[in-house]
């Protein structure tokens, strides 16, 4: 069984964002960019599948700008057998990046695909479940663990609450929580063969399919600024300032 | 046209978030529905009824939704869309489950985690960790949302009298079956609810550690969270964590201790009324955003507060 794990380069996680001055989005010309850190615990699920032998091959995919491909070499370098690139300059809204997965997934036939549970850049989460819904295929969302037996697998997922497990029917979507594993690191010479494996690239005129946004962006702003209090000398002026000036106590 | 309200419920009682989501969608239009698909649910239909704004509450009580699995709870929904301009459910680990998957099968761009209504198609929601706010509208003919329980002000669970009406259940689902929950179990009040939070981070130094703030919020009835580099490394469970990535809170009192103030907690936690900071290094990105900063040891602040508390209360 074939494994395919979606990949997505995002300004990094650490790095203080600017809104750009006429308000239409978020500088990333210049900016530091990083795999989606979710997206590295989704590689690293997808290579541990293939160690115990339940992935024949591990495939990498990315859509967005020529630049997504150094995502994709990165992913290749922690072990990923190939990649598959669908270039595309504009932003994808997810309903257009779900479509435009079901049909790398007609084209590929993983029996699972790994995401994940959400990009750090627009918050959204919904790829995983929307690529779940246009295959027809079950849904392991916010995974903290996954076992495969045969045709189900075991998906132990983060709620609100606490931990629920459910069990699927293979082909599934999983989209991945930071408690699944600890991704690992390229060594060198990963880095180096890297650059040999291939990367298909497509556009999604190639894979038939129309990611014209449905969600008209307005504007981006800054949120409001919370102004800065001040600091208190002790324990005592502490409490008594909650209770008798921000009388919240 | 009406809008419908997906109601989240546990052990037969409505999930604190789903009040909020009612008050969404009072703001887009004065017909507010439920859904209530659930097993031996007749009484949370009957409490979805007494919320104050709701006109009908359509309840499907059947086996297949005794737990909230995506799969079958998508299909309900998009059997039942047709009849609204808008589908709402919370922005919590169960709506953000189903609805992007209700929203696929409808052809429809969803639209996560709003904290504002513009107009019927227009929507602020947050991005990049709260650190910009964008205005999204959407030209799809049903709207589906999930909404930011923090934002909107609760709809009164009293002073409403809806119909209720049954609902066809859709088929059982064979893709998906649940197995077993293990709910953290605790006193204390939900953390996404609770009026005042009190949060440990990496300073805690370790999760037996967190046992210094039980006192502090035994005596202002408090839950407890943290951050996530507390969960990283494994002091305290997922479900504590306030953050991006984890839990939104905005309560009147929002207390930090040994929490340097990531963007990614910042995220979780700015919207509260009153936040308190508790760290030794008076640098720590936390105080910008504190409303009272105490440069500290916390292993020598946290008791001191606790014994105030307990001489100034």
């Amino acid at each position: 069984m074939k494994v395919l794990v979606t990949v997505k380069r995002v300004v990094d996680y650490n790095v203080k964002i600017r809104i750009k001055s006429d308000n239409t989005g978020v500088e990333t010309a210049n900016v530091k960019m990083s795999m989606n850190p979710f997206d590295e615990i989704g590689v690293e699920e997808a290579l541990r599948l293939r160690e115990a032998g339940i992935a024949s091959e591990v495939i990498v995919c990315s859509i967005g700008p020529q630049q997504a491909q150094e995502t994709i070499r990165t992913a290749l370098a922690m072990g990923a057998d190939r990649g598959i690139h669908v270039k595309v300059d504009e932003d994808v809204q997810p309903l257009g990046l779900a479509k435009l997965l079901k049909a790398v997934v007609e084209r590929d036939e993983p029996g699972i695909v790994v995401l994940g549970k959400q990009a750090i850049d627009m918050d959204n989460g919904q790829t995983g479940q929307m690529l779940a819904a246009l295959l027809g295929w079950s849904q392991g969302t916010f995974a903290s663990d996954v076992t495969i037996d045969g045709s189900t697998m075991t998906c132990v997922r983060e709620v609100d609450a606490g931990l629920e497990t459910i069990e699927l029917q293979l082909p599934a979507v999983i989209t991945t929580d930071l408690r699944l594993n600890e991704p690992r690191y390229a060594s060198l010479p990963n880095i180096m063969k890297a650059k040999k494996k291939p990367i298909d690239a497509l556009t999604p005129e190639d894979l038939g399919v129309d990611v014209t946004p449905r969600l008209e962006i307005l504007k981006v702003e800054n949120p409001p600024t919370r102004k800065a209090g001040a600091f208190v000398e002790s324990a005592a002026e502490l409490v008594s300032k909650l209770k008798n000036e921000a009388k919240v106590i | 046209m009406s809008v419908l309200v997906i109601a989240e419920h546990e052990d037969g009682s409505i999930v604190g978030a789903t009040f909020a989501t009612v008050a969404a969608a009072l703001t887009i239009d004065a017909d507010v529905q439920m859904l209530v698909a659930g097993h031996d649910c007749a009484t949370v239909a009957d409490a979805a009824a007494k919320i104050a704004g709701v006109t009908k509450v359509r309840v499907v009580d059947n086996a297949t939704y005794a737990h909230p699995i995506a799969e079958s709870m998508a299909d309900l929904i998009v059997s039942l869309a047709s009849g609204y301009t808008h589908v709402l459910a919370n922005h919590t680990t169960v709506g953000r489950n189903i609805l992007p998957r209700a929203a696929a099968l409808l052809d429809v761009a969803p639209i996560a985690d709003i904290q504002l209504v513009i107009d019927a198609d227009t929507f602020e929601r947050p991005i990049y960790a709260g650190n910009a706010i964008a205005t999204v509208k959407s030209s799809d003919a049903i709207k589906l949302l999930t909404v930011r329980g923090t934002a909107f002000e609760g709809a009164a669970p009293e002073g409403g009298s809806a119909t209720v009406e049954p609902a066809d259940a859709g088929a059982e689902t064979s893709l998906a079956k649940f197995v077993s929950q293990e709910l953290s179990k605790s006193e204390r009040p939900e953390l996404t609810s609770a009026r005042v939070v009190v949060s440990g981070g990496r300073g805690m130094g370790s999760g037996e550690n967190f046992a210094i703030l039980e006192p502090i919020a035994d005596k202002l009835n408090a839950a407890i969270g943290a951050s996530r580099a507390a969960v990283d490394a494994g002091f305290v469970p997922n479900e504590y964590q306030v953050g991006q990535t984890g839990k939104v809170v905005a309560p009147d009192l929002y207390i930090a201790i040994g929490i340097s103030g990531a963007i990614q907690h910042l995220a979780g936690m700015k919207d509260s009324k009153v936040i308190v900071a508790v760290n030794k290094d008076e640098e720590a990105p936390i105080f910008q955003v504190a409303d009272f900063g105490l440069v500290a040891d916390l292993f020598k602040a946290v008791p001191e507060i606790d014994e105030e508390l307990g001489k100034q209360l």
